[in-house]
C-alpha cells in the first residue's frame, strides 16, 4: 500500500517539522549576536541605564507599551538596532521599512530619541536586554502560561501569528486527507463482493446536513456557545462602562505636549504647579503660559500670531478663563492626591500619564480603574529611603525577605482612598 | 463588680419600661414607615409605573452611555497663595451683638468651609460652640438680601446713598438701635455719623439681657460693669440659675475655666465643687455636683438668704429678709466661707436688686481680683433694658425722625416688639443694616444689608486688655456693603472701612506709642494671630459702696416664698440661644443637650404636673396646651422634663419667627412676646398670672433621647464620687468577668480573634466623662466637616437623623419606678450625665463580620472603614453594631427637592459651597458613619510624609476634638509614647497590638463584657460630693 504510506508520511514530517520549530521558537529561537558582552559589569552598567530610560515603556520579556526587547541583536542587524535606540524617528522617516512597520504596529507612539548615550552606553544597555534578569523572564513567562494571556511568553508576537497559521493549514490539510482516504476506502469496499445489502447500505449512507442541524446535540452546543459570547461581551461592556482609556478629545486651544514637553523639555512641574503641593496637579493658570507666551507668538520663528496662540491672548486679555476639557476624570468617589504620589512615593508622571511628551493631543493612557491602581499599590515599592516617617515601618518589614511595599503598609486598604 | 445600683434612663418611657419603648429598643430601626411621601395604601401607581420603566430603560442604555465631557477651568492669574485642594486658614472673629468667640477659618478654594476656635485668643483659647460652628452655613443662605432695597425695590448703592442722605440730614432726631457692639472702630465710625448728622443716640439692648448685673455694678460700685468670671480659680462655685456653660454671657470662655477645675487624676485629685439652684434643669445645672430645685419666685429670697449665712460667718450686718428652706444653701454658704478668695457666686437673674446682692456675696468672699474682676471689665453686654424700653415709647408718640436699626432685630426679640412693629411706622425714615431678612427689617424703609461676618473687615474689644479682628475670608456673595461703611458715607465720609479701622488701630496703639516699630508688621501680626493683648489698660479693683438695703427689701416685696401659682421661667436653648441664628437647619436639628427636642419649642414641665394633669408623654407624642401669660395666650406643647421645679415651667427664646427665612419660619412659639419689661429690666422670670391648661390637641415633639437605646445592657456609663476616687482610683467602674472553664477571665482575655497588628499608628480617642458637659459643639463640628445630612423634623420623628456623634443624656435615680408616684419622685431632680457616643472603632468590630460586601473593613491603624461605594445597604452592620452609630441613608438627602427646605448645604448651588471637598456627599441606600475623621488623619500623613519626617502628637485632630470648649476629648496615637492619650491612659509598654493594656483606672470601655476591643475610651464621671451621698 505504498499510496498509503505516502499519505500518512506527510503530516507525520509536518508535525516533525512542527515540533522543532516549538522547540527552536519557543526555548532558543535566537542567538544573540557576539558583539554584545555578557560581562556582569556590561549588565549592570546597562540596568542603570534601562530603569532611568527605557524602563516606563518597555519590559525585557513582555510586549508592554513598546516591544519586549530581548533578542532584538538577534532579529535584527545590531546597527539598526543601535541606531533605532538612539533615534528612532530618524530611522522612520529614512523609510526604513523595519522601522516604519515597528511604528505602525506600536500605534505610532514616538519613542523619544537617546542621542545622549553614548556607543558604549548603548552596547551596554544591549547587554542587559539579552543577559539581564533571566530569572524575572522565566516567572514572567510561567506567569502568563498559566494565566492563559495571550501576548506572547517568549515568543515574539509575529511567530505566534505565522505559528497559527500554519496550524489551520495543516488542520485542513488533514481533514482533506481524511476524506481522501473515507473516499478510497468506500469504493474499496463497493467493490468487494462479501457485504451483504446492509452493510452496502450502510457504507452507502449520506449524512444529511438538515438532520445534523436539527439534532439535539448541535443546538445545545450551538446555544451555548452563542449564550458564552453574549454573557461575556455583556461583562467586558459593563466592565468597559466609564472607563476612557484613549480619550482624546479636542481641546479650546489645540496645545501640543509633544512640542512643549517633547521638543522644548519644559519641566512637567514648570505649568502643573499643583502636583507637589496638593492634590490637583493643577491645569496651567493663563498667567503661567503667558510667562513666555509675551514673546512667542507663533511656532518655529513664524511671522505673526498663530491662531492657537492667539485664543490664548484673547483669554487673558480679557480675564476669561479657558474653559479645558478633563482628560482624566477619576470618580468623586475615589480620593487621589498627586503629591503623594509625586513627592512622597518619586513616581515619575509618565507612568500614570504615558509618553505625555510625545502626545501632540492628550489621551488617557492609564486605564484608572480602582484594579488598576490597586495593581500598582501591589507591585511598588515605598522610597521609604531618607524618609523618617517610614522609620518604623522599615525596622519592622527588616526580617522580610521582599521589599516593603505599598500594600505592606495598608495601601490597599478602603479608606485610603474613599472617604 | 460596682456597688453602684443606680438606674440609669435616656427618658421617662424606659424608667418605666413601656412597652413600647422596649419595642423599639429591641429594633434598630423603626418599622413599617412609609419610604414614600405619598401613595398611603402602598400599591404602586402610574407615577411607580413610568419610574420603574424608567428605571429600566436607564439600565438598558448604561451601556451605551458615554461619560459627560467635565471641564477643568483654571484661573487666568492664579492668586499666590490659593492652592487647589490645599486649604488655607485666617484668624478672624465672630461676634453676634455680645456673643463672642475668637476663630481660625478654614478656606478652601477661596470659599469658608469650617470654623475652629483660635487657641491664641486667652478668652476663648480655641474652644467653640455650636452657634459659632455653625456660622459658616448662614454665609451662603441663598435668602440673604441681595442688595440695598427702598420700600422694597431693589436699588443700586448710589442711588440708595443719595435717597437716604437726604432724607436723614432733615429727618430731626436720629436714633441708632443696636445690640452690645464690641468693636471699638464700630462705634467710632457711629461717632462720626452722629457728629455730622447732630442730634444723633445709639441706644443698646441686649436679646438676653445682663442689664441686670450692669446696673448693680454701678449701685453697688460705681461703675456700671460686666465683671470678668475666672471658674477656673474658683473651687466653689454657686450658681443661682445662671447657666454659664450653656447660655450665660460667655458660655465658651467658662466652660474652657470650669472645666480646668475639673480635671482630675490620681495626682492631683483637687477638683471644683458646684451648686446650682435654678427652675428649669440647664445645662449647668445638669454638670452641678448638688442642684436644688427651686421656684423663680424663691430665687431672690435664696440670695438673699446665703447673704445672711455668710453675713454672719464674716460678722457683717444681715438684712431683713422672709425666712425661706432651701436645701443645701447652708452647705453651699459653708463651704463657700471655708473657700474665701477661691469662691465664686453667680445669678442668672435680670433683676439688678438680685444681682447687688450678689455683688456684695462676691465682696464677703473676696471674689473681686481673685475669681472675679471688674478692673477687667468685660464688654460682652452693655444693654440698657429702661432706656430700650423709654425709645418704644417714645417711637410709639411719634417724636422721633429717623430710626436705624443696626444688625439687630427688637421687633422679634425686645419684651415689647409688637408694639415696635407698628411703631416703626411713625418714624418718618426707618432703615436697617440686617444682612438677612428679619421681623425688623421686614418693616422698615431702607434695607442696607450689611456683610456676613466672614465677608467683613472690623476690630472688636471683648474685654479691658483684649483686643482681636476679623477679616473677610471671601468676597462679598451678594451686594451688601459694610454697615460701618454706609454709616460713614451716609456721614459724608467716603474712606472704605478698611482704612478708617486701621487708621484707629495707628492711632490708638501706635501714635500713643503703645507699639512701635513698623506698623504694617505690627497690623500682620495682629491679624495672623487674629488677637492682640494691651496689658497696662484698665484699673484697679473698685472698692464697694456697701449698701444693699434698698435692695434688700426690694426683693423682699417682690419675691415670696410660697407662692402657689404657676411660674413661667424664659430660658434660652444651647443651640437657638436668643434666636438671632435660628435659621439655621444645622442648629435646629440639633438635640437639645437637656430635653433632647430638635426642631421646637416647648413648654417643660415637671412629672408632677403631668400627673395632675394626667398628662401621660411617649417618645414626644404629647398634647398641646395654653399657656396664658397676663392676658396674653398661645398654643403651646408640653414636654415633661425630670429636674423642672415644682410649680414652674420653662418655654425657650428663639423660636416663632415669622420673617427668619425657609428654615425657622414658623417654627415654634415666640417667648419674647411674654416677657415683661415694666420694671425697668426684662424680666424673664414671670411668676405671676400664669396658666397652663391642656388641651386635647395631639402634638409630637420629635426627641432623639430614646432613639438608638442599648437593650438592657447597664454600665454604659461608669461613676462615682470625689471620696470615693480619692479612696480607691478605680471607684465606680465596673470590671466585667467571663466564665471559661471553671475560672474567670477578664472578657479581653478570651478572644476569638487573633487580634490585629497595628505597626505604624493606633489612632484612640480617650473621652473625660467628667469634663464633657454635653454643650454639643462637637455634633456640630463633625456635621459641618463630615457632610453630615440634616432631615428635617418628620426624619426625626422616623428616627432616622444622621448625625455621626451624638450625645447620650443619661438620668439616674436610686430606683427604678413602676408608679406614677415612684415616677414623680425619681424625675423630680435626677442626676444627669452625658456621654459623647459615636462609632468606637472596634478591634474586633461586629459590623466587619457581618457585611456581606466587605464595605466595612479594619485598616492597619485601627480604624474601622466604611466604604461607601460598596454598600449595597443591607443593614446587617447596623444590626449588629451594640453602639448603635451607624446611619443609613434612607433618603437621597442631596439635591432632592423634598430636603430642600432642611438640608440647604447639600440643595441649593450657593449651599453647596460650604461642604467639605474631602469628604463624599452620600448616597441613598448606603450606610455611614464616624470614619474617626479619616480624611483629616490621611492629610496629616502626608504632611508629615511629605516633610520627611514622624507625625507629631497634635498635629492631627479630629473635629470634635477640636471643637470641644472643655478638652473633654482627647485623640491621638496610641502606639506613639508621646502623645497624650498614651499617657492619659497610660498604656502599659509600647506594643503594635491591637490590645492595648491600659494602666489609668478611670479608663474604661463601653460594654467591655462583649469584648468587640473599641479604640474609644472612656474615663468615670466623678461627682464631687461626699462618700455618704453617692
Amino acid at each position: 500500500m505504498s499510496i498509503k504510506r505516502s499519505f500518512l508520511g506527510v503530516p507525520i514530517h509536518l508535525g516533525t517539522l512542527l515540533l522543532a520549530f516549538f522547540l527552536v521558537g519557543g526555548v532558543d529561537a535566537y542567538a544573540v549576536n557576539p558583539d554584545v558582552s555578557d560581562s556582569e559589569d556590561a549588565i549592570q552598567a546597562g540596568q542603570a541605564l534601562f530603569n532611568a530610560n527605557c524602563k516606563t515603556c518597555h519590559k525585557l520579556d513582555q510586549r508592554y507599551t513598546g516591544p519586549a526587547l530581548r533578542g532584538v541583536t538577534e532579529r535584527r542587524e545590531l546597527d539598526w538596532a543601535k541606531q533605532f535606540i538612539v533615534n528612532s524617528q530618524l530611522l522612520i522617516q529614512s523609510g526604513d521599512a523595519a522601522a516604519v512597520a515597528l511604528y505602525r504596529e506600536y500605534n505610532n507612539i514616538v519613542m523619544p530619541s537617546h542621542d545622549f548615550l553614548s556607543d558604549g552606553d548603548v552596547m551596554n544597555l544591549l547587554s542587559y536586554i539579552e543577559y539581564g534578569d533571566t530569572a524575572e523572564a522565566a516567572t514572567e513567562a510561567g506567569a502568563v502560561g498559566e494565566g492563559g494571556a495571550t501576548g506572547g511568553g517568549g515568543v515574539p508576537s509575529e511567530y505566534l501569528t505565522i505559528m497559527l497559521v500554519v496550524l489551520v493549514f495543516v488542520l485542513l490539510l488533514i481533514l482533506v486527507v481524511l476524506g481522501l482516504i473515507v473516499s478510497v476506502l468506500t469504493k474499496y469496499m463497493n467493490s468487494s463482493d462479501k457485504l451483504d445489502d446492509e452493510d452496502k447500505a450502510f457504507i452507502n449512507q449520506k449524512g444529511s446536513v438538515k438532520k445534523l442541524l436539527t439534532s439535539d446535540g448541535f443546538i445545545v452546543i450551538v446555544t451555548t456557545i452563542v449564550l458564552a459570547l453574549v454573557v461575556k461581551t455583556a461583562i467586558d461592556g459593563i466592565y468597559g462602562v466609564g472607563i476612557q482609556q484613549g480619550y482624546a478629545p479636542a481641546q479650546p486651544i489645540a496645545y501640543s505636549h509633544q512640542l512643549h514637553a517633547g521638543q522644548y523639555e519644559i519641566q512637567c512641574q514648570y505649568c502643573h504647579t499643583g502636583v507637589e503641593i496638593g492634590k490637583s496637579a493643577n491645569i496651567p493658570s493663563a498667567n503661567i503660559c503667558m510667562n513666555c507666551h509675551m514673546h512667542i507668538q507663533n511656532v518655529g520663528g513664524q511671522e505673526g500670531i498663530s491662531p492657537e496662540i492667539a485664543k490664548l491672548y484673547d483669554a487673558y486679555d480679557n480675564n476669561r478663563p479657558i474653559e479645558w476639557v478633563r482628560v482624566h476624570n477619576l470618580p468623586d468617589l475615589a480620593y487621589f492626591n498627586h503629591s503623594q504620589h509625586v513627592v512622597v512615593g518619586g513616581i515619575e508622571c509618565q507612568t500614570c500619564h504615558g509618553p505625555i511628551e510625545e502626545m501632540e493631543v492628550v489621551y488617557q493612557h492609564s486605564a484608572l480603574t480602582m484594579g488598576w491602581c490597586i495593581d500598582c499599590h501591589r507591585n511598588t515599592e515605598i522610597a521609604s529611603q531618607g524618609n523618617e516617617y517610614y522609620d518604623k515601618l522599615v525596622l519592622l518589614h527588616a526580617d522580610s525577605k521582599d521589599a516593603l511595599k505599598v500594600k505592606d503598609i495598608g495601601g490597599l486598604e478602603c479608606a485610603k482612598c474613599h472617604y | 463588680m460596682r456597688d453602684n445600683k443606680k438606674t440609669y434612663w435616656k427618658g421617662l418611657e424606659q424608667l418605666t419600661n413601656d412597652p413600647e419603648f422596649v419595642k423599639h429598643a429591641d429594633k434598630e430601626f423603626a418599622e413599617n414607615l412609609p419610604l414614600h411621601k405619598s401613595n398611603e395604601d402602598g400599591s404602586a401607581s402610574r407615577r411607580d409605573f413610568l419610574k420603574m420603566m424608567g428605571f429600566s430603560l436607564a439600565a438598558a442604555s448604561l451601556a451605551a452611555c458615554e461619560a459627560p465631557v467635565r471641564k477643568a477651568i483654571p484661573y487666568v492669574t492664579k492668586p499666590v497663595d490659593i492652592d487647589p485642594s490645599v486649604p488655607n486658614y485666617y484668624a478672624s472673629t465672630f461676634v453676634s451683638g455680645g456673643d463672642y468667640a475668637s476663630v481660625v477659618v478654614k478656606t478652601r478654594e477661596g470659599r469658608p468651609i469650617k470654623i475652629d476656635g483660635n487657641t491664641l485668643s486667652p478668652i476663648t483659647q480655641g474652644g467653640t460652640s455650636a452657634i459659632v460652628e455653625s456660622s459658616v452655613l448662614s454665609l451662603y443662605d441663598k435668602q440673604r438680601i441681595s442688595g440695598p432695597h427702598i420700600n422694597g425695590e431693589k436699588v443700586t448703592w448710589p442711588n440708595f446713598d443719595v435717597d437716604l442722605s437726604s432724607k436723614l440730614s432733615s429727618a430731626g432726631t436720629v436714633k441708632i438701635v443696636t445690640n452690645t457692639i464690641l468693636s471699638p472702630s464700630t462705634e467710632k465710625a457711629l461717632a462720626a455719623f452722629a457728629e455730622t448728622m447732630g442730634n444723633v443716640e445709639v441706644v443698646t439692648y441686649d436679646p438676653i439681657s445682663n442689664y441686670g448685673i450692669t446696673k448693680a455694678s454701678e449701685t453697688y460700685y460705681g461703675v456700671g460693669v460686666l465683671p470678668s468670671y475666672y471658674f477656673d480659680k474658683a473651687s466653689v462655685i454657686v450658681s443661682f440659675g445662671a447657666d454659664f456653660l450653656g447660655t450665660w454671657i460667655s458660655p465658651i470662655e467658662y466652660s474652657k475655666q470650669y472645666s480646668k477645675g475639673r480635671k482630675i487624676s490620681k495626682e492631683n485629685s483637687n477638683m471644683s465643687r458646684h451648686f446650682q439652684f435654678e427652675s428649669n434643669l440647664s445645662l449647668t445645672g445638669a454638670n452641678a455636683d448638688y442642684r436644688t430645685p427651686i421656684r423663680a419666685s424663691q430665687s431672690g429670697l435664696a440670695v438673699l438668704a446665703l447673704y445672711n449665712l455668710l453675713a454672719r460667718k464674716a460678722g457683717a450686718a444681715t438684712v431683713n429678709a422672709p425666712a425661706i428652706e432651701i436645701n443645701h444653701l447652708s452647705k453651699a454658704a459653708d463651704e463657700l466661707w471655708a473657700n474665701q478668695g477661691s469662691a465664686l457666686v453667680v445669678s442668672g437673674s435680670n433683676d439688678p436688686n438680685v444681682q447687688v446682692v450678689i455683688h456684695a456675696i462676691n465682696d464677703l468672699l473676696q471674689s473681686a481680683g481673685n475669681t472675679l474682676s471688674l478692673a477687667q471689665a468685660a464688654h460682652f453686654r452693655k444693654g440698657d433694658d429702661a432706656r430700650m424700653n423709654q425709645l418704644v415709647t417714645e417711637l410709639n408718640g411719634g417724636s422721633i425722625g429717623a430710626v436705624i436699626f443696626y444688625n439687630c432685630n427688637p421687633v422679634y426679640d425686645f419684651a415689647r416688639g409688637t408694639e415696635l412693629a407698628e411703631a416703626i411706622a411713625k418714624a418718618r425714615v426707618s432703615v436697617s443694616t440686617s444682612e438677612a431678612m428679619n421681623e425688623t427689617a421686614a418693616k422698615v424703609q431702607y434695607l442696607a444689608p450689611d456683610h456676613h461676618f466672614l465677608e467683613s473687615w472690623n476690630d472688636f474689644n471683648p474685654k479691658v486688655g483684649e483686643y482681636s479682628l476679623s477679616q473677610p475670608t471671601i468676597s462679598p456673595l451678594f451686594d451688601t456693603r459694610q454697615a460701618q461703611e454706609s454709616m460713614l458715607k451716609w456721614a459724608g465720609v467716603s474712606t472704605p472701612y478698611y482704612d478708617f479701622l486701621q487708621a484707629n488701630w495707628r492711632e490708638t496703639f501706635f501714635t500713643s506709642g503703645e507699639v512701635s516699630g513698623d506698623f504694617q508688621q505690627f497690623w500682620d501680626e495682629c491679624l495672623h494671630n487674629g488677637v492682640f493683648h494691651v496689658s497696662n489698660e484698665g484699673l484697679g479693683e473698685p472698692a464697694s459702696l456697701g449698701d444693699i438695703s434698698a435692695s434688700a427689701a426690694a426683693i423682699g416685696t417682690s419675691y415670696r416664698g410660697d407662692n402657689t401659682g404657676t411660674e413661667l421661667v424664659v430660658y434660652a436653648k444651647v443651640g437657638i440661644g436668643s434666636g438671632a441664628h435660628a435659621n439655621n437647619p444645622w442648629l435646629q436639628e440639633m438635640p437639645d443637650p437637656i430635653s433632647k427636642a430638635t426642631w421646637d419649642n416647648y413648654l417643660t414641665v415637671s412629672q408632677k404636673w403631668a400627673n395632675d394633669n394626667g398628662l401621660k408623654m411617649f417618645e414626644g407624642a404629647t398634647k398641646l396646651a395654653n399657656l396664658t401669660v397676663n392676658g396674653k395666650s398661645i398654643s403651646v406643647p408640653i414636654l415633661v422634663q425630670p429636674g423642672q421645679a415644682d410649680g414652674t415651667v420653662g418655654l425657650a427664646l428663639g423660636y416663632g419667627r415669622t420673617d427668619a427665612g425657609r428654615v425657622a419660619s414658623g417654627l415654634g412659639v415666640n417667648a419674647y412676646a411674654l416677657l415683661d419689661s415694666s420694671k425697668g429690666f426684662v424680666n424673664y422670670d414671670v411668676t405671676e398670672g400664669v396658666t397652663v391648661e391642656l388641651t386635647g390637641d395631639s402634638y409630637k415633639i420629635a426627641q432623639t433621647q430614646t432613639h438608638q437605646t442599648y437593650m438592657d445592657r447597664n454600665f454604659v456609663v461608669q461613676e462615682s464620687t470625689l471620696g470615693e476616687y480619692k479612696k480607691d482610683a478605680s471607684a465606680g467602674r465596673y470590671h466585667p468577668k467571663v466564665y471559661k472553664e471553671g475560672e474567670f477571665f477578664k472578657p479581653s482575655k478570651i478572644s476569638l480573634w487573633a487580634g490585629h497588628k497595628y505597626s505604624q499608628h493606633h489612632w484612640g480617642l480617650a473621652i473625660d466623662l467628667n469634663s464633657c458637659t454635653g454643650c454639643g459643639a462637637c455634633t456640630v463640628a463633625c456635621q459641618v466637616e463630615n457632610n453630615v445630612a440634616v432631615v428635617g423634623k418628620q426624619e426625626v420623628l422616623n428616627r432616622r437623623e444622621m448625625a455621626w456623634i451624638r450625645i447620650d443624656r443619661y438620668y439616674s435615680s436610686p430606683t427604678g419606678a413602676t408608679s406614677n408616684k415612684e415616677l414623680e419622685q425619681a424625675a423630680d431632680n435626677p442626676e444627669v450625665i452625658f456621654q459623647p457616643m459615636m462609632c468606637q472603632h472596634c478591634n474586633n468590630a461586629p459590623c466587619e463580620t457581618v457585611c456581606p460586601v466587605v464595605a466595612t473593613t479594619h485598616s492597619s491603624e485601627g480604624l474601622n472603614q466604611m466604604t461607601y461605594n460598596r454598600c449595597i445597604g443591607t443593614r446587617y452592620c447596623a444590626n449588629n453594631c451594640p453602639y448603635k452609630v451607624r446611619r443609613f441613608n434612607w433618603f437621597k438627602y442631596h439635591d432632592n427637592q423634598d430636603f430642600a427646605g432642611y438640608n440647604v448645604a447639600q440643595n441649593d448651588d450657593m449651599g453647596k459651597m460650604v461642604l467639605n471637598p474631602d469628604v463624599t456627599v452620600r448616597s441613598r441606600g448606603v450606610m455611614e458613619k464616624c470614619s474617626m475623621c479619616v480624611q483629616r488623619i490621611q492629610a496629616g500623613k502626608l504632611t508629615a510624609k511629605k516633610e520627611r519626617r514622624k507625625i507629631q502628637d497634635g498635629e492631627i485632630n479630629v473635629a470634635c476634638a477640636v471643637a470641644c470648649p472643655s478638652e473633654a476629648l482627647v485623640f491621638g496615637d496610641m502606639n506613639d509614647p508621646e502623645s497624650k492619650v498614651y499617657q492619659m491612659l497610660k498604656i502599659q509598654e509600647n506594643t503594635d497590638s491591637a490590645f492595648k493594656e491600659v494602666n489609668e483606672e478611670r479608663a474604661f470601655h463601653v460594654l467591655e463584657e462583649i469584648n468587640v476591643s473599641p479604640n474609644i475610651w472612656y474615663f468615670t464621671k466623678i461627682r464631687n460630693k461626699d462618700i455618704n451621698e453617692a
